[in-house]
């Protein structure tokens, strides 16, 4: 196999990650939430795609595994393998501008980028002061955090007190 | 799920790394089963959802970890064994969880304490853990310790907000406290297990996490209006095997699908 042909088989696998959706947050691809690490060509012919989960115990994980194997066995790129990265952690810091773009059109607060300080844990201050955030409808800041957990391990609940809706924040991990 | 041959109890091996391991592993197993229990009776809905999340991060990471000790336990010259094997097919005192998260769950006090003291270790634990001369190891570390420190944050939430609440909140709580409190000592009584664990770079020995472990816990505390309990003679043993009465009934729970129908899928 040539280097040239070899190069836009692993583009057009990229591509076709960028239409694998998280089935939880079904607007938001593999690709831009930042999981697909790698995709490389291993020795016996076949795709190997390095993906890092997002929680350890997210359901979805398995779902999304599956997914990509069927999306790129169907293009015609197969065969695939999935292989699990844990290390480095997925953060969403990896996730992608137009992702985060996506979340916020779906009513999905995106997660804030994380400061140093959230790198490693602290020592903890009761009540420490989270941060507001923006309504994804309507923009305001008067918000207020319900519930630090929501319908998926990686989302909170919020409300917007300007506008009256409740809303979901992408945790940022 | 695996499809196991048959239900018979399986053994391993002493070696204390794959003991380490098993610490480890079981006591997010245990103290996973033991939130799952909350599914459906949360004081509210919320909560509901925070107590299974909570549970759910930890099962993943009980999984992450059992791997990786029935690896070793292979690579060691023991049986090949994985995660759902050795969470199902393992006795009582094979189990090394430690004693304070296995017992019953008490009220939403009790498992809110537990939550805070308990999440409050880990955190630190996978802190360290994240430098395992165990790349498996230190690559679940990475993940779990952001988990943990969240889950620190919800439940001291909720231990102040208790502490400095109603009168019957503070009650409550306090009680919690000199019950669950004595139970935290085993945690920090160092044994071959850890000194192993140092030697070989796999991981801390927990008795070192013992002050980072009280600087935050005292924190919180003090914040909720609460004060420890005198420390005691008392010292649970379930990280070596010796459980209290609980475990078997968590047990004969988890592992009953199993044991009845060996291999069973859905």
């Amino acid at each position: 196999m040539s280097a040239e042909v070899a190069l836009s088989r692993l583009e057009r696998a990229w591509q076709v990650l960028d239409g694998v959706l998280d089935p939880e947050v079904p607007v938001v691809s593999v690709r831009d939430l930042g999981i697909v690490r790698d995709v490389v060509e291993d020795d016996g012919g076949g795709l190997e795609v390095v993906v890092t989960p997002t929680y350890s115990g997210c359901p979805a994980t398995e779902v999304i595994e599956q997914s990509i194997v069927d999306a790129l066995v169907a293009d015609g790129l197969g065969p695939v393998r999935v292989r699990m990265q844990r290390a480095p952690a997925w953060t969403t810091d990896w996730m992608s501008d137009s992702g985060r773009a996506k979340l916020r059109a779906y009513g999905i607060s995106p997660p804030q980028h994380l400061g140093a300080g959230d790198a490693v844990p602290m020592r903890f201050v009761p009540r420490r002061r989270v941060e507001a955030l923006a309504c994804p409808r309507c923009e305001s800041v008067d918000t207020e955090r319900i519930a630090a957990f929501g319908a998926t391990a990686c989302k909170a609940l919020w409300r917007c007190r300007a506008c009256g809706e409740p809303f979901e924040q992408f945790k940022a991990i | 799920m695996t499809a196991t041959t048959a239900s018979a109890s399986i053994r391993v091996s002493t070696d204390p790394t794959v003991q380490y391991l098993l610490r480890i592993g079981d006591t997010c197993l245990v103290m996973a089963q033991r939130l799952g229990e909350w599914s459906g009776r949360a004081p509210t809905l919320e909560e509901d959802i925070a107590l299974s999340n909570t549970g759910l991060d930890l099962l993943g990471q009980a999984r992450g970890v059992l791997t990786r000790a029935g690896q070793i336990e292979a690579e060691r010259g023991g049986n090949a064994y994985d995660e759902d094997q050795l969470a199902f097919l393992r006795d009582e005192r094979d189990y090394l969880n430690l004693t304070l998260v296995e017992l019953p769950r008490g009220d939403f006090a009790v498992t809110v304490l537990r939550n805070f003291l308990m999440a409050t270790f880990l955190k630190h634990l996978w802190h360290r853990l994240e430098r395992s001369s165990d790349a498996e190891l230190a690559g679940v570390a990475a993940k779990a310790v952001k988990e943990a420190r969240y889950h620190q944050e919800h439940a001291a939430d909720w231990v102040v907000r208790l502490g400095d609440g109603t009168g019957e909140s503070t009650a409550r709580v306090k009680t919690a406290l000199d019950h669950l409190w004595p139970y935290t000592a085993e945690i920090f009584e160092a044994d071959a297990v850890d000194d192993a664990a140092v030697a070989s770079g796999l991981g801390p020995r927990w008795a070192d996490l013992r002050d980072e472990w009280r600087a935050d816990v005292d924190g919180v505390l003090a914040a909720a209006g609460l004060t420890p309990p005198k420390e005691r003679l008392f010292r649970s043993t379930g990280k070596s095997g010796r459980h209290s009465e609980h475990l078997g009934y968590v047990l004969a729970e988890m592992q009953h699908l199993q044991r009845t129908f060996p291999g069973g899928t859905w």
